[in-house]
């Protein structure tokens, strides 16, 4: 008999299973559930975007690009983030076309982090930072960022969690699953602790666009002394409706973007063509209507966003009001319910779907996470469902 | 002048019309009275026309012919093609009625119960008008999609129920 538990990788065997694996079977089964559980916008990708990708194979158009991407996508990346977020990085060497912002956060990750680093990662975030720290043989190191902190990154916790083995910090703002962001006061703070320490910045700004309350989102590479030490990971899935596509990008110091280069040139070659075809077409249109797609999918989450928060505070869950991404996260504390049981009992009850916030990391947990990128009619009743639930118990 | 309250008020309408000002109120945080006050001015200024369901009569018992008519008409001295237009439109049974660019210059859509009706119609009332100078008729055979709403078949949501 193979013993596979010692063949396979122990960093990788140690890595737990995403904790949310169980409750896709589940909803599979039922045909009346609400999702809540998603994490992508209810929009199919616009008709312009997908016709561009269309042309593009009838062209044949379908070999391999430039290991770094397409150069026309590069410079409209780099023009993007000019216009909309005062960010300057060169297209020629500074901007990396990869599949997805998870294939970014990956290759940060490896190229940063030697054997036993620390890498910072707030607590609650997305379920991927932690993994890949681990997959680069580094050590996460969660830092809480706790309800009553906005769930936002203090200074003084950042600082309190430094070491000398200290490699990143994982900057995840706007915030899955909390829906936080980062205002300029909060940066400044956290730039100034960075200072003086060659800490790296890998800052997940997947969600820049979708901010609410007026104040647009704020990179905290464009902060003073923050370029040369900031990685910035995005992509193209959640403000342009393009998740399937998997075309993300990283862009930063030369000499960092290089070495993500090298592994991304040989573990995945490049994006695909047809992907980064659609993400130029996404881009040349926005830069033209000023993203109006773009504004009028805002318009509509911002209104979803108060319903759900509005709903949760009625029928007593505390919520903690979110300023971007497309998520809310009440507290479940007043239940005493743990938010995995929550979130089974609720399943089986009422055919509702959520994500237990102890999925996010260990200050997730008295939380639920809720996607509001679904229609107001479902919305409505998933709360009505949710409510009639929470005064049962 | 139309600000933000006023397009959020106008998209959510737009998508369901049954939505109360209180229920607008919380999805925009303007406050109820004031949400009142707009729909108040955009039906006044006739922005916001009606508040109609969308109905797939296809699927009821209800017999009625539809049909989209060309009509080339000979503009007025002065008053271009506005008053020939409300001569059309003013028909009941014209349910739509549009200026083109192209080959024709109005777009008729009809509805009557029979086709016996409706060739009725083109014939004694649409044609006689004096300055419509040709007609062309084309009968709806099915509704696939209308007003932004797909009739035929089940919109589909392809994600997967949970992601990270």
């Amino acid at each position: 008999m193979m013993d596979y538990s010692r063949i396979v990788n122990q960093s990788v065997r140690a890595v737990p299973p995403s904790g949310i694996r169980k409750f896709f079977d589940i909803v599979a089964e039922m045909p009346d559930a609400i999702s809540l559980g998603v994490g992508e916008p209810d929009f199919v990708t616009p008709g312009h975007i997908r016709d561009a990708a269309i042309d593009s194979i009838e062209q044949g158009m379908t070999q391999y690009t430039s290991n770094w991407g397409r150069i026309q996508l590069r410079a409209l990346i780099a023009e993007y983030l000019r216009e909309r977020f005062a960010l300057h990085y060169a297209a020629k060497d500074e901007v990396l076309v990869t599949v997805g912002g998870s294939e970014g956060i990956d290759l940060a990750l490896r190229a940063i982090v030697s054997p036993g680093d620390e890498v910072l990662v707030p607590d609650p975030s997305f379920v991927a930072y932690a993994a890949g720290v681990r997959f680069a043989g580094g050590v996460p190191v969660p830092i809480p960022t706790p309800a009553e902190d906005a769930f936002r990154l203090r200074p003084e916790v950042l600082r309190a969690a430094i070491t000398p083995r200290t490699k990143a910090v994982i900057f995840p703002y706007p915030n899955n699953p909390t829906g936080s962001v980062m205002p300029r006061a909060g940066l400044t703070a956290i730039a100034e602790v960075l200072a003086d320490t060659d800490i790296i910045v890998l800052s997940d700004e997947i969600y820049a666009e979708l901010s609410y309350g007026g104040e647009p989102h704020v990179s905290i590479a464009t902060l003073p002394g923050m370029r040369e030490r900031t990685v910035l990971l995005s992509g193209f899935s959640k403000s342009f409706a393009m998740t399937g596509w998997r075309v993300g990008y990283a862009c930063g110091p030369r000499e960092i973007i290089e070495m993500m280069c090298k592994i991304h040139q040989y573990t995945i070659m490049c994006a695909s063509i047809q992907g980064q075809i659609a993400a130029e077409q996404a881009l040349s249109r926005g830069l033209e209507n000023d993203f109006q797609d773009i504004q009028a999918m805002v318009r509509s989450y911002d209104r979803r966003r108060r319903l759900m928060v509005d709903g949760f505070e009625k029928m007593g869950l505390r919520c903690f009001a979110p300023l971007g991404a497309f998520y809310v996260f009440p507290s479940i504390a007043m239940t005493g319910l743990g938010s995995e049981a929550f979130c089974e009992k609720l399943l089986y009850a009422e055919q509702v779907a959520c994500v237990p916030g102890m999925a996010f990391g260990a200050s997730g947990e008295g939380h639920i996470r809720c996607c509001y990128a679904t229609a107001v009619d479902k919305l409505t009743e998933a709360l009505k469902r949710i409510e009639r639930f929470v005064k049962g118990l | 002048m139309f600000d933000t309250l006023d397009m959020h008020i106008l998209e959510i309408l737009f998508e369901d019309a049954r939505i109360t000002p209180e229920q607008v109120s919380v999805m925009t945080g303007a406050d109820v009275l004031e949400v009142r006050r707009r729909v108040k001015r955009l039906e006044d200024e006739r922005v916001l026309i009606k508040y109609p369901a969308m109905i797939n009569w296809e699927r009821t018992e209800k017999e009625m012919v539809q049909a989209v008519i060309e009509v080339r008409v000979q503009p007025q001295r002065d008053r271009g093609f506005d008053a020939v237009a409300a001569r059309i439109y003013e028909f009941e049974e014209v349910t739509s009625c549009y200026l083109m660019s192209g080959a024709y210059d109005l777009m008729v859509m009809l509805e009557a119960p029979t086709l016996k009706q409706l060739a009725a119609f083109v014939h004694a009332k649409l044609s006689t008008i004096e300055s419509v100078t040709g007609t062309a008729t084309h009968f709806i055979l099915k509704t696939y999609k209308y007003g932004g709403a797909v009739f035929e078949g089940k919109g589909t949501d392809r994600r997967l129920a949970v992601t990270p």
